[in-house]
């Protein structure tokens, strides 16, 4: 039996009208980041177990450059807080600042794949890549992950520049920035555990 | 279409001020843990404990002041979410571990 379209869409409105669907949406989204965090656990776990595993390899106090990693630490921390003050724009309705906004977390998150995809290129260069050893592998893996999660947002962040340029801050694309709030403060709670315990305790 | 502010948004809001705040306090502890390590002042138990310590109040704020957890009744089932992502991962890592190193310390 296929229910009529008329039907269809007045559940669809229903639902669209009702008070809590934002709500519900931003909870579903919470459930989503949650089992992502399950997943860097798992790579967090792998990471321990190999961490002195360097089959003859560098250690990690040969590949950390302490100055470089806090200079990614704050461009990912300075795009989190860039972000909020878009939620803030958001919320009062000024689309020119949540444009801004948008455009400088952008830049800044850009700033810190950049700096990633910087520091891989020469790990691999000199021969350091995920294939030298088991302790490599699961740097990589972890902290390729984390790059990779950063990446799509920066893609859901130019995707939104688009809509909020043009539909403006209707009630959709509102739910939305707020669900890429999430996302991307995630992504720097991540990068805390990623310095801390990859690199920071790596060089200790 | 509506462009009005969505009022239930299933957490609270952010203001400048709690933004702010997170920020200084983020800053200053990523600042301690660089610093510890940098300067090679303490020995390397202390360093350790210092970084650890550092990361877990870092990530209590930036879930407070950027993420907006907190006890109110908006944010209660993202808490209890989280918390049962919490045991879920202690039980992963700590399992981890704990068989692996077993595995290591047998096959010696």
């Amino acid at each position: 039996m296929t229910p009529d379209a008329t039907a269809i869409s007045a559940t669809y409105r229903a639902e669209v009208a009702h008070p809590d669907t934002v709500a519900m949406q931003t909870f579903g989204f919470w459930i989503y980041l949650m089992s992502d965090l399950i997943i860097f656990a798992t790579l967090f776990a792998t990471f321990a177990v190999f961490s002195r595993s360097y089959a003859g390899g560098p250690a990690g106090k040969e590949l950390v450059d302490l100055t470089y990693l806090l200079g990614e630490t704050l461009f990912l921390l300075c795009s989190s807080v860039t972000y909020g003050l878009v939620m803030l724009a958001v919320h009062r309705g000024k689309k020119k600042w949540v444009l801004l906004g948008l455009v400088v977390t952008f830049l800044l998150g850009l700033g810190f794949v950049s700096m990633e995809i910087h520091e891989f290129y020469g790990l691999v260069a000199k021969g350091y890549g995920p294939d030298r050893s088991a302790f490599l592998s699961s740097f990589f893996t972890l902290v390729g992950t984390h790059g990779t999660h950063v990446t799509f947002g920066l893609i859901w962040m130019a995707v939104m520049m688009g809509q909020v340029a043009v539909k403006g801050l209707t009630s959709p694309v509102q739910s939305r920035l707020m669900r890429l709030s999430m996302f991307w403060h995630f992504l720097d709670l991540i990068w805390i555990g990623i310095f801390s315990l990859v690199y920071l305790m790596g060089v200790v | 279409m509506n462009q009005a502010p969505i009022d239930n948004i299933g957490i609270s809001r952010g203001s400048l001020k709690s933004y702010l705040t997170g920020f200084v306090l983020a800053l200053i502890l990523t600042a301690i843990p660089f610093a510890m390590v940098m300067s090679r002042a303490f020995s390397p138990g202390v360093t350790l404990i210092g970084i650890f310590s550092a990361g877990v109040v870092q990530i209590l704020v930036h879930l407070h002041y950027f993420l907006h957890l907190d006890t109110s009744s908006a944010a209660r089932w993202n808490v209890l979410a989280i918390l049962f992502t919490l045991l879920i991962m202690i039980i992963f890592v700590g399992g981890t571990l704990w068989i692996m190193s077993n595995l290591n310390y047998r096959m010696m």
